[in-house]
C-alpha cells in the first residue's frame, strides 16, 4: 500500500505545482474554478456519501458563506473591520456553519425523502427570499466587493489570479485534510453507520438524530469556505450561487465523480469544470452533452468515475491490470469513432453556417453524402463497440479471477 | 450576436475593412445572463487580447461587467477594457456608477419613463393608472419613476395599484388581473420582459380587459406572435428607433439585407448597429485600437444614424441621447414585420433627442495618459 | 370586494386542478415505486411542447389527443429501459436518475424547439367568455380546463377503485410479490402506470401551453410546486394530493388578491420603521410580493411538525 504521507505529499506537490505548469490567465482561471469545486464538491460527500443524505439544497450554504465573506471584504475596504483577506474563507465557512445549525435542528430530524424534501423547500426558500432581502443581498446583482484592500501578505495584495490561486490551493489543501480526518474519526464513521442502518446504530447507543446533525454542520461548514474561495475569486456573490442550480450542479459533481469515495468529487469537480469551460468554447450544446453524459453516468456508471477506477482493484492485486489493455483499446477505437460520428451529426444539425466545421475537416450541411458520411461513421462505431463487449467481458473475467497459481499478493 | 456580425459585415467587412482594410472579428461569448459566467468570460476574451466588449442583456450582468472592468483597468494599465453596452437599463451605470471604461447606447429606464409618461399625460381618457412588475432593481425604478412623473404632468391620474411579483415565478397572471379589473383601471404600466411579459399580456387581454398595455418589452423574440392579433392596438411599447414607418431607404436596405441572411431573426436593436458605427468613427478618427484614445474620440461624438438622426454620446456620463418612441402593436401600416407574423410595432409617437436630457449624478474620474 | 374574491377562487380552482393533473400522476409513480420522479414536470413540458408542434399543422384537437400519448409512450419506455436498470442501485440512485433526466430533457428541448417562446394558442372555438361577472371575462377555455381536470380525477377515481385493472394496480402498489405470484406481469403494470402517469402530465401540458406560456422553463416553474403538492398531501395519497392542489392554488390565488403585508400589521400594532432600517425589506413585505414562495413555507412547516403530510399513507 503506498504510505498515506506519500499520498497527501503528492496532493500538495501537485497544487503547487500546477500553475507552473499551465500559466496562461485561462488556465489560472479554471484551476480557481477547480478548487472552488473541489471543496464544494467534498462538503457535499460528507452529506451523501457519508451520512446518506441526499440535499438539494446545499448551494444555500455555500451561498450564504460566499454573501458573508463579500460583505466582509467590503467591511475591509470601508475599514470598518481590518483584518488580512486569507482569512475570507473562513469567515464564510463559519457563516456556513452558523447557517447549518439552525436550519439542521429541525432538518434533520428524519433522513430520506423527508429530509430530501426539506432541503428543497429551504433551498427555493432562500433563493427566493434573496430577492426579496436586498440589503443582504444585493437584488438580482449580487453584492460585489474588492479583494485587494486587506492589509499585504509578504507584500501580496492578491490582485492578481494566480496569488489567489496559491491561497486557493492552500485552502483546498487543509480544508481537504480535515474532511478526509473527519471520515477517520468517530463521528465520521457512526456518519456512515447512521447511513446504513440508523436503527442498529441506535442499538449501539448513538443518537441518529445527533450524528446527521453535527454531519450536516460540518458540510455547512465546509460549503461556507467554498463560498468564501468564491467570493475571493470572483469578488460577487449573487442569488444565483444560492439557487437549486447550483445545488444541482454540486449533486452532478458528486455522482459523477463517484460517492462512496473520498476522492470522487475531486474528480468529479475536476472534470465538470473543464467541461464547463473548454467545452462551452466549442459548442453551444455542451450543457445537452453534460446532461447525456449524467444520465449514462447514473445508469451505467453508479458508483461514478472514481468507482470506475476502483473496479478495477482487483485486477491490479492479481498483476492481471495489463491484460486488459488491449481489449479496452478493441472496444474503446469503435467507441471513440461512434461517439465522433454522434456528435457531428448533433453538431451539424444544429449549424446554421453554410458550411459545417469539425476537427479540421469542412463539411456541407445541404448535402447529403455528408449525413450519409457521418451517419455511417456513427453507426459502424456503435455496432463496432456492441460486437466488441463481448470479448472485452471476458477479459474482465479472467483479469479478476485469481491466478492458478494460487498467489494473489506478490 | 447575430445583429452585431452582420452589421460588421455588412458596414466594414464586406467594403473592405476599417483602417486601412482590417477586419472586424466579432467574438461571440455566451455568458449565460449570469454574472459569474461574464467574470469568467471576461477572463477569456482578456486571454484572448480582446479589449473592447458589446454587451446587452440584463442588467445585473452590465454591472458586473462594469464592475469588473473598472478593477481590471485599475490592475492591468496599458491593457484596458472598454465596454459598449446597448442595452442594460439601469440607470445607475450612468450615474452613481458611471465609469469612464463604459458606454451606454441606449436609452435608461429614466429617460423611457419620460416619454411614456408625455404620451400617457396626453391621453384624456386616463384617469386611473395600474402598475405591475417584477421585484427587482428595474421593475422598482419604473414604479417609483411612473408615480413620480405621472404626479408631475397630470396631478389628476390615480394610481389605483402598484404591485410586485417575483420574477419567473408566477405561473400565472389572472389573479393579478382579478385585482387590475376590481381596481377600474384605464391603463398598466410594466416593465416585465420575457415569459413574465407575455403571460402577464395574454391574462389581461383575455379577461376582456381592453385598456393599453404599455411596456418595454413586449416585442420580438416570439412575443409578437403570441400576442398576436388579440393584442392589436392595445399594446404599446417604448424603444428608440422606430420600426414602422422606417424613414430612410438606407435603412430598409440594411433590414432587407439583414432579413436575407437571417429568415427567422429580427433586427430588434438597431442601437448596435449605431454603437459598432459610432466604436469604428472613433477608431477612424484617432487611428487607433487603443481602448483609451476611443473612448476619448467617443465623448462628446455626434453621430448621423442609418435614420438620418443626429445622435450625440455625453462626455459626463456617456450616455447617449437620441429620439425615443412610442410604438403600438398593430398590423396595419407595417412594413417590417415581428417573428414573421405579420404584425408588428408602429410609431404612434415621438420625442427628439434635446427632450430626453437629464442631469446626472455621476461624477466620472478620468484616468491620467 | 365580492367580485374579487369570487375570481379569486376561480382562479385558484384553475390553478388547483391543473396542478392537481400533474400530481396525480406523480403520487401514482410514487406509490408504486417509492420514487418521487423529478422528470414529471419535464413530461408536461414535452406534452405542451408536442402539441405544439402537432396543433400547428393538424389543428388543437389533434395535438390534445395525440401530445398524451406520445408522452406517455416515452414515459413507459423511459420506465423500462432507464429506471427499471438504476433500480437496482437503490433509492438515491433512481432519484438522481430522474433528476438528471429532467435537466436532458429540459436541454433537447431547447435544443429541438429553440429557446424562445413558442406561439401555442388556445382552439378558436373556446375562444369565447364564458360568462361576464364583475366587469371580468372567464374564458370558455378556462372552464374546459377545469372540465378536463375533473373528467380526470372522476375517471381516475373510479378506474382505480372499480375496475378490475384499478384494483390489479392498487394490489400490485402494495403487495407486488403477491400479485406477481398471482400471475399477473407486474412489471408490466409498473410500465403502464408510469406511463399513464406521464401521460396524464403530458395532457396538463397540452391544456396548460396556452394559458401558461410555453417555454423552456415552464417545467421548473411548475415542477417544484408540484413536489410541495405532492409531499403535503402526504406521498402515495391521491385524495391527500387533490386537497393540497386545491389548497395551494386557492391560498396562491387569495394571496396574491389581498394586499396585507407587513405595513398593515405594523399598523395594527402601533409600530413603525424608518426607511433606512437595515431590515426595512422586512417591514415593507406584502402578501402578493411573496405569493407564489408561499407553497415552500408550508412544506417546510409541514415536513417539520407532520412529516406524513395531511393524508399520507407511506413513510420513509
Amino acid at each position: 500500500m503506498i504510505p498515506k504521507l506519500a499520498i497527501w505529499s503528492g496532493f500538495l506537490v501537485i497544487l503547487l505545482v500546477l500553475p507552473q505548469l499551465f500559466d496562461s490567465i485561462l488556465a489560472i482561471s479554471i484551476l480557481n474554478q477547480m478548487c472552488i469545486a473541489v471543496v464544494f464538491g467534498l462538503s457535499y460527500n460528507m452529506l451523501l456519501g457519508q451520512g446518506g443524505m441526499l440535499s438539494f439544497g446545499h448551494a444555500v450554504y455555500f451561498g450564504l458563506g460566499g454573501f458573508m465573506a463579500v460583505h466582509a471584504l467590503v467591511m475591509i475596504e470601508f475599514e470598518t473591520l481590518y483584518f488580512s483577506v486569507i482569512l475570507i474563507p473562513l469567515v464564510g465557512g463559519l457563516f456556513g456553519l452558523l447557517a447549518a445549525m439552525f436550519i439542521g435542528s429541525f432538518s434533520t430530524r428524519k433522513a430520506g425523502t423527508v429530509f430530501a424534501m426539506i432541503s428543497l423547500g429551504i433551498g427555493e426558500l432562500i433563493a427566493a427570499s434573496s430577492l426579496i432581502f436586498t440589503d443582504f443581498f444585493g437584488g438580482e446583482a449580487g453584492v460585489s466587493g474588492d479583494r485587494t484592500f486587506g492589509p499585504p501578505l509578504f507584500g501580496v495584495d492578491f490582485a492578481r489570479d494566480v496569488e489567489v490561486y496559491y491561497l486557493a490551493a492552500t485552502w483546498v489543501f487543509i480544508a481537504t485534510f480535515f474532511m478526509y480526518l473527519f471520515t477517520q474519526t468517530p463521528a465520521g464513521r457512526m456518519a456512515n453507520a447512521v447511513r446504513d442502518n440508523p436503527e442498529r446504530a441506535e442499538f449501539i447507543g448513538y443518537s441518529a438524530r445527533r450524528v446527521r446533525f453535527i454531519t450536516f454542520c460540518a458540510a455547512g461548514l465546509f460549503a461556507g469556505i467554498a463560498g468564501g474561495l468564491f467570493a475571493m475569486n470572483y469578488e460577487i456573490v449573487t442569488e444565483e450561487n444560492l439557487n437549486a442550480a447550483t445545488s444541482g450542479r454540486v449533486l452532478l459533481t458528486a455522482y459523477i465523480g463517484g460517492l462512496g469515495y473520498f476522492t470522487g468529487p475531486i474528480i468529479g469537480a475536476v472534470v465538470l469544470t473543464l467541461m464547463n469551460s473548454l467545452l462551452s468554447n466549442y459548442t453551444e450544446l455542451w450543457m445537452m452533452y453534460l446532461g447525456i453524459m449524467f444520465v449514462l453516468t447514473v445508469m451505467f456508471l453508479p458508483r461514478g468515475f472514481a468507482g470506475f477506477i476502483m473496479m478495477h482493484q482487483v485486477a491490479w492485486f492479481h498483476g492481471k491490470l495489463k491484460t486488459l489493455a488491449l481489449p479496452y483499446l478493441i472496444t474503446g477505437l469503435p467507441a471513440l469513432l461512434g461517439l465522433i460520428g454522434g456528435i457531428a451529426l448533433v453538431e451539424m444539425t444544429h449549424t446554421e453556417e453554410e458550411t459545417f466545421h469539425f476537427l479540421g475537416i469542412s463539411l456541407d450541411p445541404s448535402s447529403t453524402t455528408a449525413w450519409i458520411v457521418l451517419g455511417t461513421v456513427t453507426i459502424v462505431g456503435i455496432s463496432g463497440t456492441r460486437l466488441s463487449l463481448k470479448q472485452l467481458r471476458s477479459a474482465w473475467e479472467s483479469a479478476n479471477t485469481p491466478p492458478s497459481d494460487g498467489g494473489a499478493i506478490k | 450576436m447575430k445583429q452585431i456580425q452582420f452589421a460588421a459585415y455588412y458596414f466594414f467587412n464586406s467594403r473592405g475593412g476599417i483602417l486601412d482594410g482590417r477586419p472586424i472579428e466579432i467574438v461571440p461569448l455566451d455568458n449565460k445572463q449570469s454574472p459569474t459566467e461574464t467574470q469568467l468570460q471576461f477572463r477569456r476574451a482578456v486571454a484572448e487580447g480582446i479589449q473592447i466588449i458589446f454587451q446587452g442583456n440584463s442588467s445585473a450582468v452590465a454591472n458586473t461587467l462594469n464592475s469588473t472592468i473598472t478593477r481590471h483597468n485599475r490592475r492591468n494599465p496599458g491593457q484596458e477594457v472598454l465596454q459598449i453596452n446597448y442595452s442594460a437599463v439601469d440607470p445607475i451605470l450612468t450615474e452613481d456608477q458611471c465609469s469612464f471604461w463604459h458606454f451606454r447606447f441606449d436609452a435608461h429606464a429614466v429617460m423611457k419613463l419620460e416619454v411614456l409618461t408625455d404620451f400617457i399625460a396626453m391621453n384624456e381618457d386616463i384617469g386611473k393608472v395600474y402598475i405591475i412588475g417584477q421585484d427587482y432593481s428595474f421593475g422598482q425604478v419604473v414604479s417609483d419613476t411612473s408615480v413620480a412623473m405621472l404626479e408631475e404632468k397630470r396631478p389628476d391620474i390615480e394610481i389605483v395599484g402598484n404591485e410586485f411579483h417575483p420574477i419567473g415565478q408566477v405561473k400565472d397572471f389572472t389573479p393579478y388581473v382579478t385585482k387590475i379589473v376590481a381596481s377600474d383601471a384605464d391603463a398598466v404600466i410594466t416593465g416585465n420582459f420575457g415569459a413574465d411579459m407575455v403571460s402577464l399580456a395574454r391574462s389581461i387581454i383575455d379577461s376582456g380587459l381592453e385598456i393599453p398595455i404599455y411596456t418595454f418589452y413586449a416585442a420580438y423574440d416570439g412575443i409578437t406572435a403570441t400576442l398576436g392579433e388579440d393584442a392589436r392596438n392595445q399594446v404599446y411599447l417604448v424603444h428608440n428607433e422606430t420600426s414602422n414607418p422606417i424613414p430612410t431607404e438606407e435603412r430598409k436596405e440594411f433590414i432587407r439585407a439583414f432579413k436575407a441572411a437571417n429568415p427567422d431573426n429580427d433586427v430588434t436593436q438597431p442601437r448596435i448597429t449605431n454603437a459598432l458605427q459610432m466604436v469604428v468613427a472613433a477608431m477612424e478618427k484617432t487611428g487607433s485600437t487603443d481602448p483609451y484614445d476611443i473612448a476619448m474620440a467617443l465623448e462628446d461624438m455626434r453621430h448621423t444614424t442609418l435614420s438620418g438622426e443626429e445622435i450625440w454620446m455625453r462626455p459626463d456620463d456617456h450616455q447617449i441621447f437620441q429620439s425615443l418612441h412610442i410604438s403600438v402593436h398593430t398590423d396595419e401600416g407595417i412594413e417590417f414585420d415581428a417573428d414573421n407574423s405579420g404584425f408588428g410595432l408602429f410609431s404612434e409617437f415621438h420625442i427628439p433627442a434635446e427632450e430626453t436630457i437629464r442631469e446626472t449624478s455621476c461624477r466620472m474620474r478620468r484616468p491620467r495618459r | 370586494m365580492l367580485d374579487i374574491f369570487f375570481f379569486a377562487t376561480l382562479n385558484g380552482l384553475v390553478t388547483g386542478l391543473l396542478l392537481f393533473m400533474l400530481a396525480s400522476g406523480l403520487t401514482l409513480i410514487f406509490s408504486m415505486m417509492g420514487v418521487l420522479n423529478f422528470a414529471h414536470a419535464s413530461f408536461y413540458m414535452l406534452g405542451a411542447y408536442f402539441a405544439y408542434s402537432i396543433s400547428s399543422y393538424l389543428g388543437f384537437w389533434a395535438g390534445l389527443l395525440v401530445a398524451p400519448i406520445i408522452v406517455g409512450i416515452l414515459g413507459a419506455l423511459v420506465e423500462r429501459y432507464g429506471l427499471r436498470h438504476v433500480h437496482r442501485h437503490g433509492h438515491v440512485a433512481e432519484l438522481v436518475f430522474t433528476f438528471g433526466l429532467a435537466f436532458l430533457i429540459e436541454e433537447l428541448v431547447q435544443f429541438f424547439w429553440g429557446r424562445d417562446t413558442k406561439n401555442y394558442q388556445q382552439p378558436d372555438v373556446l375562444d369565447f367568455p364564458l360568462f361576464t361577472l364583475f366587469g371580468q371575462e372567464f374564458s370558455a377555455y378556462r372552464g374546459f380546463m377545469i372540465f378536463i381536470s375533473m373528467a380526470i380525477f372522476i375517471g381516475l377515481y373510479f378506474t382505480l377503485t372499480r375496475s378490475r385493472i384499478g384494483i390489479i394496480i392498487q394490489a400490485a402498489i402494495t403487495h407486488p410479490t403477491t400479485v406477481a405470484s398471482l400471475g399477473h406481469n407486474v412489471p408490466l403494470i409498473f410500465m403502464g402506470v408510469f406511463g399513464i402517469g406521464s401521460a396524464l402530465a403530458g395532457l396538463a401540458g397540452v391544456i396548460a401551453g396556452p394559458v401558461l406560456t410555453t417555454f423552456p422553463g415552464m417545467a421548473i416553474v411548475l415542477g417544484s410546486i408540484v413536489f410541495v403538492i405532492v409531499v403535503i398531501g402526504g406521498l402515495g395519497s391521491l385524495a391527500g394530493a387533490f386537497i393540497a392542489s386545491l389548497m395551494i392554488g386557492l391560498l396562491q390565488s387569495y394571496a396574491i388578491a389581498s394586499d396585507v403585508g407587513m405595513p398593515d400589521l405594523l399598523e395594527l400594532l402601533g409600530v413603525s420603521f424608518e426607511r433606512s432600517h437595515p431590515l426595512n425589506d422586512l417591514w415593507t413585505l406584502t402578501l402578493p410580493q411573496i405569493a407564489p414562495i408561499l407553497p415552500f413555507l408550508l412544506l417546510v412547516l409541514m415536513l417539520i411538525f407532520r412529516p406524513t403530510g395531511l393524508l399520507g399513507k407511506r413513510e420513509e
